[in-house]
């Protein structure tokens, strides 16, 4: 099968307010910079764009079109959609890579949720004959799942706020966080609760923001001449849209999309998590098994910006970053969408 | 066994969702000069075009656009197609005409209303100029201006449309 290379990766801050932009002026600079970081000049110089981005977000319809406005598609390019986290847009693009259709291809993820109730928005994606009339919000779905979690005596509320307290710390060392700090597990537990059991720090922050990556056969990569991580694998499942069919204290979606994916085969150095709620870090551990000699979220995961439709793609990109800086030989990127962990995304990385 | 059941054939869900929408840098630019009276367009760097209303990039090239470009409110009729059947809640009565315009000056065309016309009469190629509200009633919107009206220049051949300086027809044809 054919080798792909992750060549470049980019993103914006994660901002809780991008003000008066749009997502055109959203997306352009973070492409400026990975076509430079590839050694590219735009898009007619990859075979194929696949972006992720959610019209809900922002409210305006077909904002994903107008997104294609930063490409400079004349002549005409090949390009495609996901209305979903932009790591699923990576996975179209290996699909396409490894079909023959194309040596390279850019990837990128938007979203802008500050225009919106993001919590309310997303009950809309709730099955649409029970959940999505009653309007269930995610933050109380996600409640709803901690407190299982509680219950059965499978997480205390102080195991959560250590997840959220190594996040405000680890996420000093992320220039793009939105919530970083020198954060003590006392200090979390002393919070009040927001939606019980959550306090407002096991939740992740509204946030906006783009991020970008250029992936290519190894043979482009080489071709190319720029430092490359490899895609050793990637695999996605999803579970039930009844919530009361799944057994929320666990994923096994997860488990299987990172057996699918290689995850196995060798170390785990570093594992991007996608984990918007503290508990949900926990199940994500435990379900892929990992252990101590894993790093988890060392950019602070997305309790320290959760760009919707590009923090997916941001952890890709993150665990890249480690490999290509020697930092890491082998990692894990996952990535989720849909209430209580439904969907997820595990991809493989390890060193050139 | 089972009990006899009516067919459901649907059910009731509306949704509401509350947006504070943004235009964009680009849009609250030219926003801000339409309140003036001026249309204001963005030209882009590497291959020229202006585009009005601007989004902040060229489309074509994929570079981002800073320049800010006055146009005339001149057009040319690229397009146009005219409207027979009512739209709901639009109070504008039908026939009338919706076209797209490229003023002088600019590249790209924006769709506005043609009137104090003959419908049948009008042609792609035809010179027209923007009729504006009374400068009191102005506001941050594309309906400043009532519509355009046909006025007495040439037509610009379709080769030509989209091409003409800010000094519009008669000035490029003096070069």
């Amino acid at each position: 099968m054919t080798d792909i290379a992750i060549v470049a990766y980019q993103q914006t801050d994660a901002v809780s307010d991008a003000g008066a932009v749009n997502e055109v002026e959203l997306i352009i600079p973070v492409l400026g910079r990975v076509f430079e970081q590839a050694g590219l000049t735009n898009s007619q110089d990859v075979d194929f764009v696949c972006s992720g981005s959610c019209d809900y977000l922002q409210g305006a319809a077909f904002a994903f079109v107008l997104g294609v406005d930063a490409l400079g598609a004349v002549p005409p390019i090949k390009e495609s959609h996901v209305e979903m986290d932009a790591a699923w847009a990576l996975y179209e693009s290996i699909l396409k890579i490894r079909m023959g259709h194309a040596e390279s291809a850019l990837v990128y993820g938007f979203g802008k949720s500050s225009p919106g109730e993001l919590p309310i928005v997303l009950s809309q994606q709730l099955d649409p004959y029970y959940l999505a009339p009653q309007w269930i919000d995610a933050i109380s779905l996600a409640a709803l799942q901690a407190r299982q979690m509680l219950d059965q005596g499978l997480v205390s509320e102080r195991d959560m706020a250590e997840v959220v307290a190594r996040s405000r710390n680890n996420a000093l060392n992320n220039p793009h966080a939105q919530l970083a700090g020198e954060v003590s597990v006392d200090d979390v537990l002393a919070e009040d609760t927001y939606v019980s059991p959550l306090r407002k720090a096991d939740c992740c922050p509204v946030s906006d923001g783009a991020s970008a990556m250029i992936i290519a056969t190894v043979e482009k990569a080489e071709e190319w001449g720029k430092p490359y991580a490899v895609i050793s694998g990637i695999d996605h499942r999803i579970e039930t849209h009844n919530l009361g069919m799944r057994d929320l204290t666990d994923s096994l979606s997860t488990r299987q999309a990172a057996e699918g994916a290689g995850m196995g085969q060798g170390r785990v150095d570093v594992a991007e998590l996608y984990a918007p709620f503290s508990h949900q870090e926990i199940i994500l551990t435990r379900a892929l098994g990992l252990g101590e000699e894993t790093s988890i979220n060392p950019s602070g995961g997305v309790l320290a910006g959760n760009m919707m439709m590009a923090s997916g793609l941001s952890r890709v990109g993150e665990v890249f970053d480690r490999i290509v800086s020697g930092e890491a030989e082998r990692g894990i990127a996952h990535a989720t969408s849909g209430p209580c962990l439904q969907h997820n995304l595990v991809t493989v990385l390890e060193k050139a | 066994m089972s009990e006899e059941q009516d067919v459901i054939t649907g059910i009731e869900a509306p949704v509401y969702l509350k947006y504070n929408f943004t235009a964009g840098a680009a849009a609250a630019r030219f926003l801000h000069q339409i309140k003036k009276g001026v249309l204001t367009g963005q030209r882009c760097p590497s291959c020229q075009q202006v585009y009005i209303p601007p989004r902040g990039s060229c489309a074509a090239c994929g570079c981002p656009t800073e320049e800010e470009v006055e146009v005339a409110d001149k057009a040319t009729i690229q397009s146009f197609t005219i409207v027979t059947i009512p739209i709901p809640n639009n109070p504008i009565q039908p026939p009338y005409i919706i076209a797209n315009l490229v003023a002088d000056g600019a590249n790209i065309s924006f769709l506005h209303l043609i009137s104090e016309c003959v419908n049948e009469d009008v042609h792609i190629g035809q010179r027209v100029q923007a009729l504006w509200k009374p400068e009191e009633e102005w506001d941050y919107a594309m309906d400043n201006i009532r519509y355009f009206r046909p006025i007495d220049e040439p037509d610009v051949p379709v080769e030509m449309i989209g091409k003409l300086p800010v000094t519009g027809w008669e000035g490029s044809a003096d070069d």
